[in-house]
């Protein structure tokens, strides 16, 4: 906390000046579950893609899956729920 | 500089059209209406420039002109007791984004009990919203501090709201001093926000949590803490420009008194009759009329009246703290702050719009040479013309 910026530096009115911050916010340390995805059993259906709702399936160049951005994946557990390929698993997240 | 007869709601509108905002968002509300009302036809006949924003509710009134604020615009809303109220959530997302917004409000009590008549519990009771607040004795008032609101507003980067007695004012017809629309677009100048939407991309209104909030607040009471010379400054370029005498609050008869009575608001004419009336009889008794709730201007009130034997505050609402009205608690607890203790009473007077006249005032102060003479205060709370 305490390298943060002081009241004194901040822009007012609660403004952020930099368009696209929300980045570097990370949410995926709140998860308490990770998804394990199995890329052999996965047929990139991408309907994990379109449940997420933290836009944490990553997608390669080829439109296919490429595995899960943990950095925002909040471990909700729905693209596992919804894998016709039953190819994403939740595990406990160990810290 | 012309001589009109005005409303005081009448009043608080031409202010608007000589202001010439560029959005308005407002809901109809008693007895605040015709303040849009009459800015709708403005409107309608092509006499301002303005984006006229008929919204469904008062708190989208007042989420429709943060948007116009967030954009740079120069934006008005009014309105008045419920429509406060239901823009309560709104006042303090303005506040806290700094958005330089003008309420014309008209003061009508807040139900329950129903009522559509004058006090001051709607917007005493929006105190903690972090609006500058300036109340109005008369329409010449209503319109002037309006001029002056929209100014201090967009110097300070906060949202302002100017109060005018319901029906008192805003229904009654006064000689009013109307300036020329050039002279009041020369004294406001052009609004320059520092920041908007439409420059480059910026967030308004994100999340803001354990790490930063508590900063953001800290920047908002520096802000209210720097308004009173702000105010002081607009309202002395006001009075050098157009001849007036405005201030944070404006004293009468109060030189040699041993009595002075603290209040804001359309009573302030009838307790001035009250104060001659008092002095024809030799009884040495003052004036203080307040223009300035928000910020409470505590080190100059404590300077100006902590040698006075007595202070009677009237009050227009009450805290319902069983500690008396608004004006009385935060007079109370800063003059706690000074070496020289005054004593302070308060009489919460006009609820609903009940009748207060210069006899019952003359009661007021007769008690408070009572008072002053026994050095003894029965009861430091009491009530004018209620029904035991
Ligand atoms: S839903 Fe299952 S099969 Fe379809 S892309 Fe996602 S992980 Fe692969
Ligand atoms: S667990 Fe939830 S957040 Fe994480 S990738 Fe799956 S659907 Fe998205």
């Amino acid at each position: 906390m305490k390298d943060k910026k002081g009241w004194r530096e901040l822009p007012i009115g609660t403004i952020i000046t930099e368009p696209g911050s929300a980045r570097e916010f990370k949410t995926g340390d709140w998860r308490s579950q990770r998804p394990v995805w199995d890329a052999n059993k996965c047929s990139s259906c991408l309907i994990c893609f379109i449940y997420c709702p933290d836009n944490s399936i990553k997608i390669g160049d080829d439109s296919k899956m490429t595995g899960v951005d943990l950095d925002y994946c909040k471990g909700c557990g729905i693209c596992a729920n919804e894998c016709p390929k039953k190819a994403i698993q939740m595990e406990i997240e160990k810290r | 500089m012309k001589i009109r007869a005005l409303t005081g709601n009448e009043a608080m509108a031409e202010a608007m059209r000589q202001i010439n905002p560029d959005v308005v968002a407002a809901y109809p509300i008693t007895p605040a209406t015709e303040v849009v009302q009459i800015f709708a036809s403005f409107v309608a006949n092509g006499l301002v420039d303005t984006e006229f924003i008929p919204v469904e509710s008062e708190h989208s009134a007042l989420s429709a002109c943060i948007g116009a604020a967030a954009a740079g615009a120069r934006v008005i809303t009014s309105t008045s007791s419920q429509g406060l109220a239901l823009m309560h959530e709104v006042l303090f997302i303005a506040a806290g984004l700094r958005a330089p917004i003008v309420i014309c409000e008209v003061n009508r009590s807040i139900s329950s009990p129903i009522n559509i008549h004058c006090d001051h519990s709607d917007t005493m009771g929006s105190r903690e919203a972090g609006w500058v607040q300036i109340y109005a004795e008369d329409a010449q008032e209503a319109y002037d501090l309006t001029i002056q609101a929209i100014k201090i507003a967009e110097e300070i980067f906060l949202p302002v709201m100017v109060s005018t007695d319901g029906f008192i004012i805003s229904h009654c017809m006064q000689r009013v001093e109307v300036m020329e629309d050039k002279e009041v677009q020369e004294i406001i100048g052009v609004h320059r926000s520092p920041y908007s939407l439409f420059d480059k991309p910026i967030t308004i209104g994100p999340l803001d949590l354990q790490d930063y909030f508590f900063e953001h607040k800290r920047q908002q009471i520096e802000v209210m803490n720097q308004s009173l010379p702000v105010i002081e400054k607009v309202m002395s370029e006001f009075n050098a420009r157009f001849n007036r005498t405005y201030s944070i609050f404006k004293t009468y008869k109060i030189e040699d008194a041993e009595q002075v009575v603290v209040l804001c608001g359309s009573t302030c004419g009838t307790a001035r009759v009250a104060i001659d009336k008092m002095r024809e009889k030799g009884i040495k008794v003052g004036l203080v009329k307040l223009h300035i709730i928000r910020p409470f201007p505590h080190k100059e009130l404590i300077e100006l009246l902590k040698s006075f034997k007595l202070i009677t505050v009237l009050d227009r609402s009450d805290t319902m703290s069983t500690m008396g009205g608004p004006i009385y608690v935060e007079l109370r607890s800063a003059m706690y702050g000074c070496s020289q203790h005054p004593t302070i009473v308060d009489y919460i007077y006009g609820l609903g719009g009940r009748d207060i006249d210069v006899e019952q005032i003359m009661e007021v102060l007769l008690n408070g040479e009572e008072i002053i003479k026994q050095k003894k205060v029965a009861t430091p709370i009491g009530y004018i013309g209620l029904r035991e």
